[in-house]
């Protein structure tokens, strides 16, 4: 029986402007939304979460005189009170384990449990990387599988799987370049770096010592080819060509823009960060990649915030095999091979060194391979149609209130980009954003990629539901009413968040870094 | 002293041999909030069309290219202890770097105001 058949709620009384969201409570606390102190504002200097025995014979000269005197002005808190304070600070967070993440660019897709599973296995998680090769065959063997998976699903020859990130890969990918050219003596200076092209290139190849020249875009939001062929010469090194780009597109001239840029003598890099658009359906050799990285942490799974660090492999083309970098692990009829400087030989002199000290992110290959061997070869043909399916859903189910620059440039791969072109007087993109925490979700990427103005990039990922999918447009399409219905009231949101609208630009002008004195 | 304007943005006002450079209005506005900014050193040569100064907002990184081929004489230091002065006044107390001119002749494919104002308008 319903003991509340009518559904009635009791009005709280109007009390004047303390009605509403925010309203205040003695705590400060709104239920179950708890208002949360700075740890060195709560407990004293009295108070110590542990206990240990007064130390004797104490000989304060041992530090020479350089012993402190006054305290140090930790926080003083009982254990209960440190674990209160930590839990309630996760429960402020947003994850994507509480609902959807549609962070453009960044792949914020469930990552499954069996994976974590697989990742805390003692035998992954508990060894050593200096640990004797014969007692660790079995990680190895894991490193040796997850890069044949990579090679085969990329169509590429060689592979390297120590860098940590995507952005270490490209620079793992242009180190291979330019050991390449230095063994032809070759000087090449210059590095072509479409618009449509992530930020991190053109910051890879000036680390890397080349000069970096932009390409323009095409109206249609891909790289303008003519304009490409025409800068294309003995000069340039390598073209970094972001496949699917920043806006979401395939670029379909990749092919005519490697082979011209093989013609000429130069190198061809993939960042391959949107892989997961196409994994399955499109091997990057086929055209005409020499170099690529692959983001472990959002092809296959376990993003940002879902369960721990990057890890960004490198597969190479033959012409880039021979300098790819050590470490990496040969299978031999006597079990597998950690190749390093020692062992390397006459085969392997040509490699243009070490990217870290040991051989990768272990966590991030176990969970990877979890991932690959659980959906299997047609999982994985699934996973890339089901990104491109539910993030064209997005497009189309919104391009009618939000100004979508590229929607007559074809379908869309993994991500949906808009525009704040049809936003009322004074409304911006970061308000948009705003009024989505409001809402319950996280914001998607904003001003992001710089070629629209007032970018707004959703990528839904293939791990949403349709149901969660239209919850997300609903709110999506009521914000984007008042928008372009120039509705002030959007300048207000968040209003409902622990915090209302934090001042980001006295933060970055006047960062205040430390707590008081410390 | 004669002002042109490039379609990156920037203004570069000529006063014989050397000139000033800072970023126009309408960057600004389109930038947001400036949060830092990093000019370059008295000596640093300059290519035209090259990065010059950075450039971070709320929204984005940017960098500033120089409109001409040149030596840096002086970079201005109060935008860098007060970013806000850009958004603030651009065109006026917000600029980034004086510079010797190496060839006045890069001056000519640059743009006057009336036709840099009507290209802007024409971006919105």
């Amino acid at each position: 029986m319903n003991i509340n058949e009518s559904g009635w709620r009791p009005e709280r009384p109007i009390d004047g402007d303390k009605v509403g969201p925010g309203a205040k409570t003695f705590t400060g606390n709104r239920a179950l939304m708890l208002e949360e102190p700075l740890i060195f504002e709560i407990g004293g200097a009295d108070t110590t979460g542990v206990d240990l025995p007064e130390p004797r014979n104490l000989d304060s000269d041992r530090l020479g005189g350089l012993a402190r005197t006054t305290p140090i002005g930790l926080p003083g808190l009982s254990e209960p009170e440190t674990v209160r304070h930590y839990t309630r600070l996760s429960r402020q967070n947003y994850a994507i384990d509480l609902g959807l993440f549609p962070l453009g660019s960044c792949t914020m897709k469930h990552n499954p449990r069996l994976n974590e599973k697989v990742a805390r296995l003692p035998d992954f998680a508990d060894i050593h990387p200096l640990a004797p090769i014969s007692t660790v065959q079995g990680a190895l063997g894991v490193i040796h599988e997850l890069g044949e998976w990579l090679k085969a699903l990329t169509g590429m020859t060689a592979g390297a799987m120590s860098p940590k990130a995507g952005a270490h890969g490209e620079l793992c990918g242009l180190l291979a370049i330019r050991a390449a050219l230095e063994a032809q003596g070759d000087a090449r200076r210059v590095v072509l770096v479409p618009r449509s092209a992530h930020g991190t290139n053109p910051a890879t190849a000036a680390f890397c010592g080349f000069e970096v020249e932009e390409i323009p875009a095409n109206a249609d939001g891909r790289f303008d080819l003519a304009a490409l062929k025409a800068r294309i010469g003995p000069d340039v090194a390598a073209v970094m060509i972001t496949n699917p780009n920043t806006c979401g597109l395939f670029e379909r001239d990749f092919r005519a823009a490697a082979d011209a840029v093989h013609a000429a003598g130069g190198y061809v890099y993939c960042d391959g960060a949107n892989f997961n658009a196409i994994v399955g359906r499109v091997r990057p050799g086929e055209l005409g990649v020499d170099a690529m990285h692959i983001n472990l942490h959002k092809t296959f799974s376990t993003p940002h915030g879902g369960g721990g660090p990057g890890s960004g492999p490198v597969v190479f083309s033959d012409a880039l095999a021979p300098y790819a970098p050590l470490p990496f692990v040969e299978q031999t009829a006597e079990g597998f091979l950690l190749i390093e400087e020692e062992t390397a030989g006459r085969n392997h002199a040509e490699s243009f060194g070490r990217m870290t000290a040991f051989h990768g992110q272990m966590g991030m290959f176990t969970r990877a391979l979890a991932y690959i061997l659980s959906h299997g070869a047609d999982g994985l043909r699934q996973v890339s149609g089901d990104a491109v399916l539910n993030a064209n859903y997005i497009l189309r189910s919104l391009e009618d209130v939000l100004d979508a620059p590229f929607a007559a440039s074809g379908p869309c791969m993994h991500e949906a980009l808009f525009s704040d072109r049809n936003f009322g007087e004074g409304i911006s993109t970061l308000d948009v954003a705003k009024a989505l925490i409001d809402e319950g979700f996280h914001p998607m990427t904003v001003y992001f990629p710089l070629v629209v103005h007032g970018a707004m990039l959703v990528e839904p990922t293939e791990t949403e539901s349709k149901a969660s999918l239209d919850q997300f447009l609903g709110a999506m399409r009521q914000i984007a009413q008042r928008a372009r219905l120039g509705d002030q009231t959007l300048k207000c949101c968040p209003l409902e968040a622990p915090r209302r609208r934090l001042d980001e630009t006295l933060a970055a002008r006047q960062p205040r870094l430390v707590w008081q004195g410390l | 002293m004669t002002r042109y304007f490039t379609d990156e943005h920037e203004w570069i006002e000529v006063d014989g041999d050397s000139a000033t450079v800072g970023i126009t209005d309408h960057a600004q506005a389109q930038l947001g909030d400036i949060v830092f900014v990093e000019v370059p050193r008295p000596g640093t040569v300059l290519a035209r069309g090259k990065e010059a100064a950075v450039v971070e907002s709320v929204k984005a990184a940017s960098d500033i290219y120089s409109p001409v081929s040149g030596t840096v004489i002086e970079g201005n230091s109060a935008i860098e202890d007060d970013p806000a002065l850009v958004n603030a006044d651009a065109e006026g107390a917000g600029w980034f770097f004086r510079l010797t001119i190496a060839d006045p002749g890069e001056l000519d494919g640059l743009m006057d105001e009336a036709a840099y104002r009507q290209f802007a308008t024409d971006l919105a």
